[in-house]
């Protein structure tokens, strides 16, 4: 009979689909696990250089870092953005390249010209279709990204902020807030200015080798190194975590469709025994 | 009275030790510097080389650290390692490394911004993962 053979072979390669995706689905729940872990990891670090900061900048309030200081004439600014390095990860990149657009829109309205640093593939090709000056890129970080791999794109920027090139820099990366929920954030990560806590109120002061300068300007290369480290990691979470949500509705979705499909491929198959009783009972009677 | 000191040891990347000791010992960029319980205040940089912990119950821990920072109040020593090797050099081919991948990857392409196809882009792209949720929604409800 017509059509419940095509009904059948639409059933399997969905079914075949839905294994694919469930599949998927598990090896991102198991990978977000491990990327939350590397993400809970990286945090001490980062933790202890920013008290160290704060403590050096309110014990010496006479050395100014360029790192630290806030300038009046903002001319140009430097963002490092951070996406994926593969798709099948629902609205993720998405989201992030729009609140990416919108604020660049922003700026640019303000004259304001603007420099990137890329970090993951998504965004390499959306920068490529649209424009804008890239600097430099970083991508194939895979599940476990070196701080080796970034340092390159980091410096780039550093040096940059450092000779004048740009004013200010901006980390555009998701903030993972739970399994379901991630939001796209851009934060200023330069210039920093020390957090003013009255309860770290410096009555006593470190003994500095070689002196507080150099120990400041390595410290506060090493922080914004380690801030893009972890906003690295933390994507990679919230790239897991949105590509198991993503993956399981397309398992759901697949699965309704199976249904749907199976109700049909019954109703034919019903429908032509029917026929066919109808026929021998007509052909009986005819006799 | 306890005559030991809380020493962390974490990198970027992880954490690498954490536990009470005798005493540590950091190769300082200044030559090494061995730290007791009640050690004033102190902030230096390592250089590549082994910090030395001695945990309470006589062991001794080497741990290597290729460079970082050595941060010490009366009670509790932070090292803060590099995660590699790290040489002026180094970092300027990580630079050319980074600046290179760039070039080949974003040739042939204008440096101003088509805001408007980007946005076009993206607004089809959400349009279409809200289409499909709603169709989620209402087939399940």
């Amino acid at each position: 009979m017509a059509g419940t053979k095509e009904i059948r072979t639409k059933i399997a390669s969905v079914k075949n689909t839905q294994k694919i995706t469930k599949a998927m689905e598990m090896v991102a729940a198991s990978k977000m696990r491990k990327a939350q872990d590397r993400m809970r990891a990286a945090r001490p670090y980062a933790e202890k250089i920013r008290n160290v900061i704060s403590h050096l900048a309110q014990a010496h309030p006479e050395y100014r870092n360029a790192y630290l200081e806030e300038r009046d004439n903002v001319r140009r600014i430097g963002l490092i953005i951070i996406s994926t390095d593969r798709g099948l990860c629902g609205g993720l990149n998405s989201n992030l390249f729009r609140e990416t657009i919108k604020h660049m829109k922003e700026w640019d309205g303000k004259g304001l010209e603007m420099d990137m640093v890329i970090i993951g593939a998504k965004a390499v090709g959306f920068f490529n279709r649209i424009g804008g000056n890239v600097l430099g890129q970083a991508t194939h970080l895979g599940d476990e990204p070196a701080m080796e791999d970034l340092i390159g794109a980091i410096k780039i920027m550093l040096d940059a902020y450092r000779e004048e090139k740009i004013d200010r820099l901006y980390l555009v990366s998701n903030k993972f807030i739970n399994s379901m929920t991630q939001t796209p954030t851009i934060e200023r990560i330069l210039p920093t200015p020390p957090s003013r806590d009255d309860r770290l109120k410096a009555y006593w002061d470190y003994i500095y080798e070689p002196d507080a300068k150099e120990v400041l300007d390595h410290l506060m290369k090493n922080y914004i190194e380690s801030l893009v480290y972890s906003s690295v990691v933390e994507n990679i979470s919230c790239e897991q975590a949105a590509r198991m949500v993503a993956m399981k509705s397309a398992s759901d979705n697949a699965g309704k469709l199976i249904d749907e499909l199976q109700l049909i491929y019954n109703k034919a198959r019903q429908a032509s025994i029917t026929q066919e009783l109808s026929e021998i009972v007509g052909g009986a009677a005819a006799v | 009275m306890a005559a030991t000191i809380q020493v962390d040891i974490v990198s970027a990347e992880k954490e690498i030790f954490s536990g009470e000791a005798n005493m540590v010992f950091a190769p300082a960029i200044m030559g090494e510097v061995g730290i007791a319980p009640r050690h004033a205040p102190l902030v230096t940089r390592l250089k590549p080389g082994v910090v030395r912990v001695q945990v309470p119950d006589g062991e001794e821990q080497s741990i290597y650290v290729s460079g970082g920072i050595l941060e010490v109040q009366p009670h509790v020593v932070t090292v803060l390692s590099d995660t590699a090797e790290r040489a002026a050099d180094l970092d300027e081919a990580a630079v050319l490394k980074a600046k290179e991948e760039a070039e080949k990857a974003l040739h042939n392409r204008e440096a101003k911004i088509e805001y408007a196809e980007a946005e076009a882009q993206l607004a089809e792209t959400i349009a279409q993962l809200k289409a499909i949720e709603r169709l989620r929604k209402r087939s399940s409800s």
